[in-house]
């Protein structure tokens, strides 16, 4: 093996044992800044010994006993600072007494332990975007040029955002724990919130000239799936889960060869996902089963679901998706959800009906910079045979967009529009 | 990337039950990680059937096949994001079966997925997709 190939092997085993030792070193020392600190050292003495040793046998265990070594030694040299961590090294040295057993698989039971991590790297305390970055980091291994890459910023500023979160971990004093009952479900909003903002980070990016960022939503994905099997009980877990596997199941269909967008309608249904559908649908049940049927993710799920089971684009059922958008409207007051429903009212009951729902939003605030209010309305007024006032909508929505990709597309259209009105 | 292992083996293995709850637990906590999407075993070939094409005829035969050196046993589907991790995941895997089931033999191949724009790849399914 050359040495490049031993890193990447190095680098790939880490990436797979990584939230374990993270987690199992929190676990001993209460600490979650200084677990991370120290599995990142346990890489290192890695990415040191393995290209001349050969990579051992049973490399999870090796570096898991390497990290609590790490920990351990680091206790020691606090041991006359404080007398808990004297019961924890005690604990932790008759542990070490049967620790060259490197058969037994270490930490099975993980799964609580995650999800306090989860909590951690997730807490409110910390700014949205550095808990993004903790997330990828901590849970998903993914290192910080990576995380750089995939939000178009400078490693030393996603360095730096983790370095201030890590402080804010520790300076706070924040306990490592889940919490239970109404802390739970608000604190589980931030972990859904987090989750979902990388997910829609790499599916539609917002800025740039790269429509799909695949990498950001597989990461997210992960989350999702890690989540809904640490906190199985958690319906909007389930149900975040159902849309992103629903959404992303798209993905393959999502641009043509030339990485143009292609509408949902328009799409070749066969390239869709049927895994990840599968997984989607399952998930969604699984949360309506734990009566979560009327969440936020669920209902957009479901909204989702009603597309992945028509087999053809003429067989969705809109009136469902159009019932579905007014429950979701009912909940979240969102002119953006207003749009949606439109869009479906108008699949329903034509595009008459429809522009009566998007005139009353050209006034709403919220929507003043938004391509989609008059892209959509372009649209309708397409449909109803007025292309001049369709040309105009298209040209405004393209003056709006912010990803190349979208605006190319709606200057076609405008173009198509305008041709119908001259001809 | 989405890859699949295959693991093939000589048909009259059966896994000890110190093997099969050794994969368990690595299954486990490979959905628990949220890499591995789909996993199961396979009946054995007896009760499969091959579907072929030998010198321009097509013939189906059911199982039991006389000539079967190494039969697909099982496959696990995973979510990864190298090829080196499913490698390494593949080695983890056959560890097991190394200490957990002496004198067993076997491949676990690892494949990763046909993925659109994948250059030099022909897409089998292109044509019907079209």
């Amino acid at each position: 093996m050359t040495v490049a190939s031993t890193h990447q092997t190095i680098l790939a085993v880490w990436r797979i044992e990584q939230p374990r030792l993270i987690t199992s070193l929190a676990r001993l020392l209460r600490d979650v800044p200084l677990a991370e600190d120290l599995t990142q050292e346990t890489l290192t003495v890695a990415l040191e010994r393995w290209p001349k040793t050969g990579i051992p046998e049973r490399p999870g265990a090796w570096l898991m006993t390497t990290a609590k070594r790490r920990a351990l030694d680091h206790l020691r040299r606090r041991r006359m600072l404080d007398q808990k961590h004297e019961m924890i090294i005690r604990e932790m040295e008759e542990e070490e007494q049967i620790m060259p057993d490197l058969d037994t698989p270490l930490d099975d039971d993980i799964g609580d332990e995650m999800l306090r991590l989860i909590f951690t790297a997730c807490h409110p305390l910390i700014s949205r975007e550095a808990r993004v970055a903790l997330a990828l980091r901590m849970i998903c291994g993914l290192t910080t040029s990576e995380i750089a890459r995939a939000f178009l910023v400078t490693e030393a500023a996603i360095a730096q955002r983790i370095v201030r979160a890590k402080r804010t971990l520790s300076e706070s004093g924040l306990a490592y724990e889940t919490p239970h009952g109404e802390q739970l479900s608000q604190r589980l909003a931030s972990v859904l919130e987090v989750i979902y903002l990388i997910f829609n980070e790499g599916y539609t990016a917002a800025r740039g000239d790269n429509w799909f960022r695949l990498q950001l939503c597989n990461e997210a994905l992960r989350l999702g799936r890690v989540l809904t099997s640490v906190a199985p009980r958690e319906p909007e877990a389930h149900a975040l889960l159902a849309l992103m596997e629903l959404n992303a199941s798209r993905a393959a269909a999502r641009t043509d060869a030339a990485g143009n967008p292609i509408l949902l309608l328009e799409q070749n249904r066969s390239r869709w996902d049927q895994l990840q559908i599968q997984r989607g649908l399952k998930a969604l049940m699984r949360a309506q089963e734990l009566d979560g049927a009327g969440g936020i993710y669920a209902l957009q799920a479901a909204i989702i679901a009603c597309h992945a089971k028509a087999m053809a684009a003429d067989e969705t059922d809109w009136r469902r998706i159009a019932d579905l958008y007014a429950e979701l409207a009912g909940l979240l007051h969102s002119p953006i959800v207003e749009l949606n429903r439109a869009v479906a009212v108008g699949m329903v009951e034509g595009p008459e009906a429809a522009l009566d729902i998007v005139e009353s939003l050209r006034d709403e605030p919220a929507l003043k910079d938004y391509h989609l209010l008059p892209s959509v309305r372009g649209d309708l007024l397409y449909k109803l045979g007025r292309y001049d006032e369709a040309w105009r909508a298209f040209e405004a929505a393209a003056a709006l967009a912010e990803n190349k990709r979208e605006r190319d597309f709606l200057m076609r259209r405008a173009g198509g529009a305008a041709a119908a009105a001259k001809g | 990337m989405r890859f699949t292992s295959i693991v093939m083996s000589t048909e009259s293995t059966h896994p000890t039950p110190e093997l099969i709850e050794a994969m368990g637990k690595l299954a486990d906590r490979e959905i628990k990680a949220g890499r591995m999407l789909d996993t199961a075993g396979l009946m054995p070939l007896a009760t499969g059937a091959r579907v072929t094409i030998q010198d321009g005829k097509l013939s189906v035969v059911d199982g039991p096949f006389v000539e079967a050196k190494e039969v697909v046993g099982g496959y696990a589907i995973f979510e990864l994001q190298s090829k080196e991790e499913a490698v390494a995941l593949a080695v983890e895997f056959m560890q097991l079966h190394k200490d957990l089931m002496p004198g067993w033999e076997g491949t676990c191949e690892v494949r990763p997925y046909f993925e659109p724009g994948t250059e030099g790849i022909c897409d089998p399914l292109a044509e019907a997709r079209a």
